[in-house]
């Protein structure tokens, strides 16, 4: 008896022995770099994500902010407008460029490019799949984040050292909505399904808390809106990049650590119904 | 099952209430090529994709490398290649990264999937379009780019389901060469197509399928002995000059009539021809060849195979 060429698929990593046999040969990263590989023939959408909340902090945060004045921050003290929108605007840049990626991306690999197909002849199985997916839109996300609190530096916006922390935050906040796209895309059939992603993100962009305090709000509407994700998120970066930190940070995080756990299960089983018929 | 690279037993395949495959037998041996012959629907593709487990059997015994699909699947695939219908090409890589990532998918380290990408350029004619994006490339240079990708973890098994599908000539004639090269060096191969000539060009051992069950199988030349004669004459007549098959049959082994010609099957067509002559029954042209697959899989079938 010779011992059986065990060839190049290395043993699953505990955890994941509870998934599906052969779905995650720890090979996740290997997707990113293929979409690294990618990102350098396309390197100018790359850079244009960084400007979009760059526009929105002169437009609304100088040019508005001046009509505004100050606005009270989440410990009481006043803050000016920008210090107030620009947390908000980087918790909505995080949830934007994670939303974009694991639905509009992902569908057209799904179901034009053939992308993952070609993937699944591999090793690699759908939870290679998902986390590469994911993992590449958080270090995009990471990289814009980065971006944003230097520039949020520059303007004077950050009041407190745990602002470095908005960065992990950021990280957390994209895993958090790609997970949950990622599994909502498994279950689009068609381009019409993404109009609903377009219905639940701008709204949630407009009026949850980004750009005015949830004071302005009647109280059952207050209830509506400390549900949404986004709401949380921007409570989160608030909270950090004021200095305005506590054990009330924690209900937050919790909140996204859900969203995770639930997205990322629903997408890699969903992947794998869809491409291992 | 000793040398058996692929062995089925009663394999199935369902989606829903339709039965894809009903219950093949299939063995594979090192070192050959092996081929699925069918019209559309008879259940190949899904047998290839049983084989390179990306789809789970609904029935039946399965084993590949002498490993089960199912628990398997990740070990199986590490050795085998595999080139789809329809190409899945990463366009937005260029050529020469589509290989070398490929491999990393593997696991392979990146000094050795450079080096390789280097030798399947080679192999595949496409060096000097190493830096071009995927959709510059014609059809047949995605199709050898992606066999050269199917290659990048040195496969002992390789799947080729249609590989020259909507192909022109010339670029089919060099693809089999390639496909040639590869059973020289000792790659076992498993072809899917529904194109006679190139089964008769390629596979050393082939099933005939159609409707999801297995209906012949053998070599070519086998094939032919059994279910065709050596020689087939092809006769067309004018639409009011056209005798029945019944009057046809006096003079071959078999008739087989199709909506524009009779198809006589005998030992010497020329003969034949003459006693069709002599007979009295003038064609309007008349053509006299050697038996092939597509006689054989009409012979099994009752249909012909591309319409």
């Amino acid at each position: 008896m010779s011992v059986p060429t065990r060839a190049v698929a290395p043993p699953a990593p505990t955890i994941w022995r509870l998934l599906p046999a052969g779905s995650y040969a720890g090979r996740a990263r290997m997707m990113m770099l293929r979409s690294l590989t990618a990102s350098r023939h396309t390197w100018l959408a790359f850079v244009s994500g960084f400007f979009e909340p760059v526009f929105y902090l002169l437009a609304m945060g100088t040019g508005l902010g001046s009509l505004v004045g100050d606005l009270p921050g989440p410990d009481g003290q006043p803050i000016s407008y920008a210090a107030f929108i620009a947390p908000g605007l980087l918790a909505a840049s995080a949830m934007n460029g994670a939303v974009f990626d694991s639905t509009y991306n992902v569908f057209f690999k799904l179901h034009y490019a053939r992308l993952y197909d070609s993937m699944l002849a591999t090793p690699l199985g759908p939870v290679d799949v998902a986390l590469g997916e994911i993992g590449w839109a958080l270090l995009r996300g990471g990289l814009y984040s980065a971006a944003f609190l230097s520039v949020m530096a520059g303007f004077g916006l950050i009041d407190s050292p745990w602002a470095l922390l908005a960065l992990p935050a950021a990280l957390v906040i994209a895993f958090a909505f790609a997970a949950i796209g990622m599994a909502a895309t498994s279950f689009m059939r068609s381009w019409q399904d993404f109009d609903l992603v377009t219905l639940a993100v701008l709204p949630m962009f407009l009026f949850a808390t980004t750009f005015y305090p949830l004071s302005v709000y009647p109280r059952w509407l207050q209830l509506v809106v400390e549900c949404l994700p986004l709401y949380h998120a921007v409570e989160l970066m608030r909270r950090l990049t004021t200095g305005a930190v506590g054990l009330g940070l924690l209900p937050h995080l919790a909140y996204f650590v859900v969203m995770i756990a639930v997205g990322v299960a629903v997408a890699a089983r969903r992947l794998g119904t869809l491409l291992l018929r | 099952m000793s040398d058996a690279l692929v062995q089925a037993r009663g394999l199935r395949k369902s989606f829903g209430e339709v039965e894809a495959v009903r219950g093949i037998d299939v063995d594979v041996a090192r070192g050959e090529v092996f081929g699925f012959l069918g019209p559309n629907g008879a259940g190949k593709s899904s047998t290839m994709r049983m084989i390179a487990c990306v789809s789970p059997r609904s029935g039946g015994t399965l084993s590949v490398l002498g490993m089960d699909p199912g628990p398997d699947g990740p070990r199986i695939r590490a050795r085998i290649g595999v080139v789809p219908q329809l190409d899945n090409l990463d366009a937005e890589l260029s050529v020469r990264e589509n290989l070398e990532i490929y491999g990393r998918y593997f696991g392979l380290p990146r000094r050795h999937v450079r080096a390789k990408a280097d030798e399947l350029l080679e192999f595949a004619r496409l060096t000097e379009r190493a830096g071009d994006r995927v959709e510059e490339l014609s059809g047949g240079m995605k199709r050898r780019l992606t066999i050269a990708r199917s290659l990048v973890n040195d496969p002992e098994l390789l799947l080729l389901d249609e590989p020259t599908t909507g192909l022109d000539p010339q670029a089919r004639h060099l693809l089999w060469d390639r496909l040639y090269r590869l059973k020289r060096e000792g790659v076992t191969q498993i072809v899917t197509t529904h194109y006679m000539d190139e089964a008769e060009q390629l596979c050393d051992r082939l099933v005939v399928m159609d409707g999801g069950v297995v209906a012949a199988e053998g070599s070519p030349a086998e094939l032919i002995g059994r279910y065709s004669t050596r020689e087939v004459l092809e006769l067309r007549f004018l639409p009011e000059r056209r005798p029945s098959a019944g009057e046809l049959g006096r003079h071959a082994d078999r008739v087989e009539e199709l909506p524009d010609r009779f198809l006589l099957y005998t030992a010497d067509g020329e003969r034949t021809l003459g006693d069709v002559a002599a007979a009295g029954f003038v064609p309007l042209s008349s053509l006299v060849r050697r038996s092939s697959l597509e006689d054989v899989f009409l012979r099994l079938t009752g249909r012909t195979l591309v319409d």
